[in-house]
């Protein structure tokens, strides 16, 4: 990889982990989503960029089909499942406040990026940045996903995940086998088709789609 | 071609069942699917047990005698939940839609299921294994109602956060493949190679995989999704669900197994014995604590799913062979249970242990079934998971592990406590208020189906069924 990749491609993870913080604060379904967007081309572009010298025809195809299935398909398929009164509702009802949001993201940040040296220096000839960055991306997923009770954010949160164990896998299996890349490709349409199926279904059971506040089946005492 | 005809005909009778106005026929259609798929399955045990390989893709399409032994399995429950939910869903009075689009799912469920043991390649296996949550979401949501809703919601986001860390550790399980100059990612390949693999990423995938797909089998204490999914899918669907999708994930456990044990320094035996004795003791207790019979049928698949990890944990041939009987045991008999408590349900509409009471004075069909369920599940001779449990124990016992040996025992009898102080305690008493529905014809057809393994395993293993169990430990090399 030449330095300017090497900068570029940086500076693509900077921006990644970046988005993906910025989706556990942001408060607005519809802009979580286009956040969510973002973050699914930054993907993109670090498949580019890793891809372009040396020249890896697998990590292109991977580039292309994350833009077709994570930067179209799943929007289209979001905005006509759920209810459009869902993308413009702001979810005031988040388990943590954004202050608190944001400094336990930092906190997962850092521990994602500590806990991945330890598997960097295994093999220091990859790229370090998407191994460090993927692994603190995915604990911030978690944290999305813990923190959000609306449906929509909740999918967006497991999404965000598997972007970042993509941001990870790009850098440490290049030359994964290409069908199983696709067919892992178009299984994230699935993934969301059913999820935004089963919100619109909530959403016409109970009214609401704060699935995360649903407690009705705890175990009695 | 064979094996690759099984998992085609559940996905042609979802097709067909897909197709507008196909709504009465869906249900036999669907049957007819299910009882190709056995016979197919049983031809290709067959055909292994005659020294026939089964390559259709090298490297991606193997079946081996592991392999085929889960395939007859899997098809077996699938054939009697097809059975039960003919009559099951008439009961329910679904609309033909409903019915139409409840088999299309069902069959598609069945043929995510199917696809697993003929894969040998494990980024496939890993899409199949998330299929097999996504395909079957939206029948545990089938009632529609808030609490189905909310049950079939935390199975999805827990089972898929379960994915989401797996494929990472399968993203790593192929770097470490890599960096040994191999590029063959199948279970074979794996077991060659581990070994050569770096320490650090081995251990990593080992950690990631066995959390991801600890959640998918309910090891404590990610199995929250289980009793809320179970308590509130329609029956066949807990049957299938409990009785042989949470076994078909703990196959690629054990395959995973074999992978990791090649490095003695991550002791993959131990974390697995510490994860299924926690299992098994957690879930003993809250079978005990129990208030809703489906969930504690729920929670009794957890404890299994403990027994048979701590069984692959022991690392010793009879120690597999044990733990794939009790797998064979815990499928037949597990579905049976929630056969017994669909029937429970459809006689008195309640899902409350409290509520039900005198069981005997108001369906003899529920009561037995439940009866001899409860028995069989908990462990009582002579049945199925009897026989199964006391070879785990004694594989324990002759690897030296005394304190496994006596820590499951004691598990094993609270277990079974719990379990037969809730049944007897639906059974007698004066009659609660009834239905007054009719039990469909097919629901107790399925119900017999399944009672014959359920009682004869207990007494008398076919040398055939022997010899094939014996050929897929085998297969785990321990």
């Amino acid at each position: 990889m030449t330095p300017l990749l090497a900068e570029l491609n940086a500076l693509v993870l900077g921006l990644f982990i970046i988005s993906t913080i910025a989706m556990t604060v942001t408060r607005q379904i519809g802009a979580c989503m286009q956040i969510f967007v973002v973050q699914s081309l930054l993907l993109a572009a670090s498949a580019f960029l890793l891809g372009a010298s040396p020249f890896s025809w697998h990590l292109f195809a991977l580039g292309c089909v994350t833009v077709l299935s994570k930067a179209i398909i799943i929007p289209w398929l979001l905005r006509v499942l759920v209810p459009n009164e869902i993308h413009q509702r702001r979810e005031l009802s988040q388990a943590l406040d954004v202050p608190t949001t944001l400094l336990v993201a930092l906190g997962l940040t850092l521990a994602g990026y500590a806990f991945a040296q330890h598997l960097v220096h295994a093999a220091p000839n990859l790229s370090p940045g998407n191994i460090s960055m993927g692994f603190a991306a995915l604990l911030v997923g978690l944290l999305l996903l813990a923190v959000r009770v609306e449906a929509v954010p909740q999918l967006l949160g497991l999404l965000a995940m598997e972007n970042a164990a993509f941001l990870t896998g790009i850098a440490i299996a290049p030359d994964f086998p290409l069908i199983a890349e696709l067919a892992i490709a178009f299984d994230v349409p699935l993934l969301a088709f059913i999820v935004a199926l089963l919100a619109r279904i909530a959403y016409r059971s109970m009214g609401t789609t704060e699935v995360g506040a649903l407690t009705s089946l705890q175990e009695r005492q | 071609m064979t094996t690759l005809l099984i998992p085609a005909v559940a996905l042609l009778a979802a097709l067909w069942c897909a197709i507008p106005r196909s709504g009465r026929a869906a249900p036999a259609v669907t049957l007819i699917a299910a009882l190709l798929a056995f016979l197919g399955s049983v031809r290709v045990l067959w055909m292994l047990h005659l020294g026939a390989t089964l390559t259709i893709a090298r490297g991606w399409i193997e079946t081996d005698p592991l392999g085929a032994f889960l395939l007859v399995l899997i098809a077996f429950v699938y054939v009697t939940a097809a059975l039960y939910s003919w009559g099951y869903l008439n009961v329910q009075e679904a609309p033909p839609h409903r019915v139409r689009l409840y088999h299309a799912n069902f069959n598609l469920f069945a043929f995510s299921m199917l696809c697993i043991p003929l894969l040998s390649e494990l980024g496939l296996v890993w899409i199949f294994v998330e299929l097999t949550t996504l395909l079957s979401v939206l029948l545990v949501s089938y009632a529609l109602t808030p609490q189905a809703v909310e049950a079939a919601w935390k199975y999805m986001v827990l089972t898929l956060l379960g994915a989401t860390t797996a494929v990472l550790g399968i993203l790593i399980l192929f770097w470490s493949l890599h960096t040994t100059g191999s590029t063959d990612f199948t279970w074979s390949g794996l077991r060659a190679a581990a070994p050569h693999m770096p320490h650090a990423l081995l251990g990593a995938a080992f950690v990631l995989l066995l959390v991801g797909y600890g959640a998918k089998i309910g090891l404590v204490p990610l199995h929250t999704w289980l009793p809320d999914a179970h308590s509130q899918a329609p029956s066949p669907v807990c049957a299938m669900l409990s009785g042989i999708e949470t076994s078909v994930v703990l196959y690629v456990l054990l395959r995973l197994r074999g992978v990791f044990a090649g490095d003695p320094a991550l002791h993959a035996g131990t974390w697995f014995a510490v994860a299924g004795l926690i299992s098994a003791g957690v879930a003993a207790l809250l079978i005990v604590q129990a208030h809703d019979y489906k969930r504690l049928f729920a929670f009794s698949t957890v404890e299994h799913m403990g027994i048979m990890l701590t069984a692959a944990s022991i690392l010793t041939p009879y120690g597999d062979t044990a733990a794939l009987w009790q797998m064979l045991a815990h499928s037949v008999t597990k579905s049976f249970c929630f056969y017994a408590a669909g029937i429970a349900l459809i006689v008195t509409g309640s899902r409350d242990i409290a509520d039900v009471r005198g069981l005997l004075g108001i369906s003899r069909i529920a009561s037995a079934g439940l009866l001899v369920g409860g028995l069989a599940i908990s462990g009582a001779p002579p049945m199925a998971v009897f026989p199964s449990e006391l070879a785990i124990l004694r594989a324990a016992l002759q690897a030296h592990g005394y304190v496994v040996a006596a820590l499951l025992a004691l598990f094993i009898v609270v277990a079974f406590f719990g379990v037969t102080r809730h049944i007897t305690s639906m059974l007698t008493g004066e009659p609660s208020v009834t239905t007054g529905r009719r039990v469909p014809t097919t629901c107790v057809l399925a119900l017999a189906v399944t009672a014959v393994p359920v009682l004869v395993l207990g007494v008398w293993m076919p040398a055939g069924l022997a010899q094939a169990i014996e050929s897929a430990a085998k297969v785990l090399g321990a």
